[in-house]
């Protein structure tokens, strides 16, 4: 990220203790105009925690959340959305009982509050997202693959400068796969910064710009996407520590 | 059906409705008087409960505070109950307000939601149970003046007509609300309310707004109630069995639908009304809650989604206006 750009999403120092258990410890990162960034790290390291925390699902014990230099702490998360943040759930939640259409036209009402208008624009992104054969179909009856499009559609409907998406790839096969790789990268290239959970190594790799590792809710790495592969810490979490000391085999 | 034949059928229909009372006998306008009532109520409803999906099991208490208020305030100080309606529709909805405040402000969903909001229709026919200003456990008795001003009609008729107006004002209200942005968020909070938070809907704001139009509704029938009765008992206009009937007609007819409240009512208020008259005179008295009881497992599960989804899918009728 060029230094004279503001960030549009900058963390400071994040925490969130759920009793016994510290979720995420003072973590820190940021997001320039335009970046793909991806958040890595095993089960259980606090990953969709601070996704919760950025979209306000979550209230922070400590530590700073910026938009576009709006602060995000104390913030609901419709403000949030308002403020340009899309996101979708790792479980997805369509609104069953509607069509993808009505589904999609939910998230463009709050910049077009014009039935009319929410309408239209939430047709042009059913198309992009290439569920247009599913338009009226109603949402509880698409597969896997189509519900995980759908939320993509639903959030890139409510028009933000930043998209978080929680494991939109899992459980989706290669070829699906490959082809919501293409949807993000394509999200992307129109403007959309994009912040990214994701276990799939592979397309974590290769659509992330840069990637943040996060192990027991600590920061454990940060960098382009070969470093962090290869950083013993990150080995270590995944695989464990008698890994990185065994000898090569 | 296109929307073109839709707005003839329902012109029609009103057609019909507004001559019916040049042929009818007084004992059928006493129906569908009930019928227009029960449906206007059970649209009002409808707004928090069929739209938003927040069940509220007290709208008695609306019904209560509207019939007090407007009797109260014209026996004291002689305001007609014209006027009164409307200061009554408004106590309702503050009360309305307070209820919805601590039920989605606090996030008792579902059943908590549903206690709280019978729990409050309790408080409310308590105290007025206990209060001799209003009458206590007597309640309150209008003198019959048969003025219009005093909302009194000589002819059973005019009666008719206003329960109609009043059916018509709120499924005008309820149509308003289906075609803008209000009621596509409601059916959003509906579905799954932290999915339409992270879209950008503010779910508390919209629960409060239904459930204070709903409440301001059901209060302007206490009005009506009042005065076409004569008379106002605790047990009878905040008792949980009104809440019933509230609740009932919507969703047999199908919560949320906009005619869902209306057939709901002309299937249920002439089925209560008959086995009233005809099983109580044969020493069955409450049976029809019996009827009531068979009806909604049926409704429950055969036609979850009510009878009038059920009925346009069948007729082939689009819904979806939207």
């Amino acid at each position: 990220m060029p230094a004279d750009r503001e960030p549009v999403l900058a963390v400071t120092g994040l925490s969130k203790r759920f009793g016994g258990l510290q979720a995420v410890r003072g973590v820190t990162f940021d997001l320039g105009p335009g970046e793909v960034l991806g958040l890595i790290g095993p089960n259980g390291a606090g990953k969709t925690t601070a996704f919760n925390l950025i979209s306000g699902f979550l209230v922070p014990d400590a530590g700073d959340i910026r938009l576009d230099g709006h602060r995000l702490v104390g913030k609901k998360p419709h403000e949030v959305c308002r403020l340009g943040l899309g996101r979708t759930f790792q479980i997805v939640r369509p609104f069953p009982r509607m069509s993808v259409l009505d589904n999609v036209k939910i998230g463009a009402l709050g910049r077009l509050p014009a039935i009319g208008a929410a309408r239209e624009r939430a047709r042009a992104i059913v198309v992009e997202v290439g569920l247009e054969t599913k338009m009226h179909a109603p949402a509880g009856g698409l597969t896997l693959a189509e519900r995980k499009r759908l939320e993509l559609a639903r959030a890139l409907a409510t028009g933000p400068r930043l998209l978080l998406l929680d494991e939109v790839m899992a459980g989706l096969n290669p070829t699906e796969t490959a082809a919501i790789v293409d949807l993000i990268r394509a999200i992307n290239r129109s403007g959309v910064a994009i912040l990214l959970i994701e276990h799939n190594m592979r397309a974590v790799m290769s659509l992330s710009h840069r990637i943040v590792a996060l192990s027991f809710g600590e920061k454990i790495a940060e960098g382009p996407p070969a470093e962090v592969a290869s950083h013993p810490k990150v080995v270590e979490a995944y695989l464990g520590e008698a890994y990185v000391h065994a000898p090569p085999a | 059906m296109s929307r073109r034949a839709q707005g003839v059928a329902g012109a029609a229909v009103l057609a019909l409705l507004v001559l019916l009372p040049l042929f009818l006998g007084s004992y059928a306008i006493t129906l569908f008087i009930f019928i227009f009532f029960y449906a206007f109520l059970g649209q009002a409803w409808n707004v928090v409960g069929g739209y938003a999906g927040q069940l509220s099991a007290g709208h008695a208490a609306f019904v209560g505070v509207g019939a007090y208020t407007s009797a109260v305030l014209s026996m004291q100080v002689g305001l007609t109950p014209w006027v009164g309606m409307f200061v009554g529709g408004a106590v309702s909805a503050a009360l309305g307000a307070v209820i919805g405040y601590l039920g989605f402000r606090f996030g008792l969903r579902g059943f908590y939601f549903v206690l709280l909001t019978v729990a409050f229709a309790e408080i409310c026919r308590v105290v007025a149970l206990n209060t001799d200003a209003v009458g206590g456990a007597l309640g309150l008795y209008i003198t019959f003046t048969g003025n219009p001003r005093q909302f009194q009609f000589q002819d059973n008729r005019a009666y008719y007509y206003v329960a109609l107006a009043m059916m018509l004002l709120a499924t005008g209200v309820a149509a308003w609300i289906e075609r803008h942005r209000f009621g596509a968020y409601l059916a959003a909070i509906r579905d799954d309310e932290a999915a339409s938070e992270a879209l950008g809907v503010d779910a508390f704001k919209y629960k409060m707004l239904a459930m204070t139009i709903s409440s301001f509704l059901t209060g302007l029938g206490g009005t009506f109630y009042a005065f076409y009765l004569f008379s106002l008992q605790p047990n009878a206009v905040f008792g949980i069995p009104l809440s019933v009937e509230i609740i009932i007609r919507p969703i047999v007819g199908g919560a949320g639908t906009l005619l869902g409240p209306i057939l709901g009512s002309f299937i249920l208020s002439p089925l209560a009304e008959l086995s009233r008259a005809y099983l109580q005179g044969s020493g069955w008295s409450g049976a029809h809650l019996i009827l009531y009881g068979v009806l909604l497992v049926a409704v429950v599960l055969f036609l979850p989604q009510g009878a009038y989804p059920y009925l346009a899918r069948r007729l082939g009728w689009t819904d979806h206006a939207r």
